[in-house]
């Protein structure tokens, strides 16, 4: 805990506002475990989790893996009358490749695919200097911040919910087998609930700039200088 | 996190001369144009960007005519010869409570006919008395409504990836094959705009509008 006149009503520094109601507050260094929420409105300003960077790092590679397992392993399969026929993940982007519904198929393939992995990528990019200690990457911040803004479209586990729905209403005209593709999705979204346990993006802001980046001297931890 | 006055009307960034940012909470000068930790452009709260939240309603609620209008896929089984449908958003449903998948069809009725419509009230409506004056119990139900929208906003898109599932799975030939509408791409596009919509929503307006002297402080 660290109160008292570390805060400057003139230039913002030390002071935090929340995103949802703008109500102000003193920045504190939380312990791991404890919840900090907004005076006013409840949100949740920080919740920072021991160990979070580098159960975040695993978690990221472990989506980037069953992604790109999603992506070459067969993702379902029906068969009805001697007639059979299987898809990918690309075959169902593919679905719309004809006409006017072509930017369809680039909007489905970023959203259950493309984002996912990307975020991913950007998530280790920012938070493996950091959990080695060392001062973060040059665009950590700019890196970061578009992971956090791509959130709502990286849609796999709609894709997951939307699969099952299209299987309820095929079990009627075809038996249908389940790909390793399929299972791998469903992985995914194990994955996503456990990353977001340990998400605390006040944290991760705090510890890049912490860890070096615009080092203007605002920063609430003193660098360790003899 | 402690406020700075305990005391007396809760103390805004804003009302303190001062700019929060929205993407990492940072506080800077009213005079900033972007926040030196993080790098977003810092936009003080006001009903000015209620444009670009109306301006997304209206393209999202234009997406949604054709959406309903236009079919969302079109089946045929045996060539043709069993019958050859074309089904929109609202048929599709029918057809299943016909089928007698009475769940699926709730969800499809719910995700697809019934959150884009609230949506689209809920939204119109957060813009119209955002910044208007409220009491502390209205604005936590504003607040909540927001994040309600914003949450289940996606969730729409799963009608998208059932007819991109069913399209890519069911081509079986002669015994029955699916293929998408012209209505998966607006109905795509129209949960894409509210998505905008909401995301451009500032909930610091929700707050803008209440009255100085809060209870908690008297």
């Amino acid at each position: 805990m660290m109160p008292g006149p570390t805060h400057d009503l003139q230039t913002g520094a030390g002071l935090m506002a929340c995103p949802r109601c703008d109500a102000l507050h003193v920045e504190e260094e939380l312990q791991p475990g404890e919840t900090a929420r907004c005076i006013r409105c409840g949100t949740v300003l920080a919740r920072p989790r021991g160990g979070a960077f580098s159960q975040l790092i695993a978690l990221a590679f472990t989506s980037m893996v069953l992604l790109l397992g999603a992506v070459f392993f067969p993702f379902l399969e029906i068969s009805r009358m001697g007639f059979g026929n299987a898809t990918s993940l690309f075959g169902v982007a593919l679905a719309f490749a004809d006409g006017i519904l072509l930017p369809l198929v680039v909007a489905v393939l970023a959203m259950i695919v493309g984002l996912p992995v990307l975020r991913a990528f950007l998530l280790v990019y920012t938070l493996a200097p950091l959990a080695k200690g060392l001062p973060p990457h040059r665009h950590a911040a700019t890196a970061f911040r578009w992971s956090e803004a791509l959130r709502p479209w990286s849609m796999a586990e709609i894709f997951v919910i939307g699969t099952s729905v299209a299987l309820v209403k095929v079990a009627g005209l075809a038996t249908v087998h389940l790909g390793p593709a399929f299972w791998a999705f469903c992985a995914l979204i194990v994955v996503n609930v456990a990353s977001r346990g340990f998400m605390c993006q006040t944290t991760i802001w705090d510890a890049i700039e912490d860890a070096g980046l615009h080092t203007d001297g605002r920063e609430m931890v003193e660098a360790p200088h003899p | 996190m402690s406020q700075v006055e305990p005391q007396g009307p809760v103390l805004t960034a804003h009302r303190a001369g001062l700019i929060g940012c929205r993407s990492c909470g940072r506080v800077w000068p009213d005079s900033e144009a972007a926040c030196a930790r993080c790098g977003a452009a810092l936009v003080p709260p006001d009903r000015r960007g209620l444009q670009a939240v109306w301006a997304w309603w209206i393209a999202g609620l234009v997406m949604y005519i054709p959406a309903n209008l236009f079919p969302m896929m079109r089946t045929q089984t045996f060539a043709g010869l069993q019958g050859n449908s074309e089904a929109t958003i609202l048929e599709g449903v029918l057809e299943l409570i016909d089928h007698g998948s009475y769940d699926i069809a709730i969800i499809v009725f719910v995700a697809s006919i019934i959150v884009p419509i609230a949506k689209f009230g809920s939204i119109a409506w957060l813009a119209m008395v955002a910044g208007r004056p409220a009491s502390v119990d209205q604005a936590h139900a504003r607040l909540k409504v927001f994040e309600v929208v914003e949450f289940v906003g996606r969730w729409s898109m799963i009608d998208v990836f059932v007819v991109a599932i069913l399209s890519a799975l069911v081509q079986l030939g002669f015994v029955a094959s699916i293929h998408p509408g012209p209505a998966a791409a607006s109905f795509a596009l129209s949960v894409a705009f509210t998505m905008l919509s909401a995301q451009s929503f500032d909930p610091r307006l929700i707050w803008r509008g209440l009255p100085l002297q809060s209870q908690a402080g008297n």
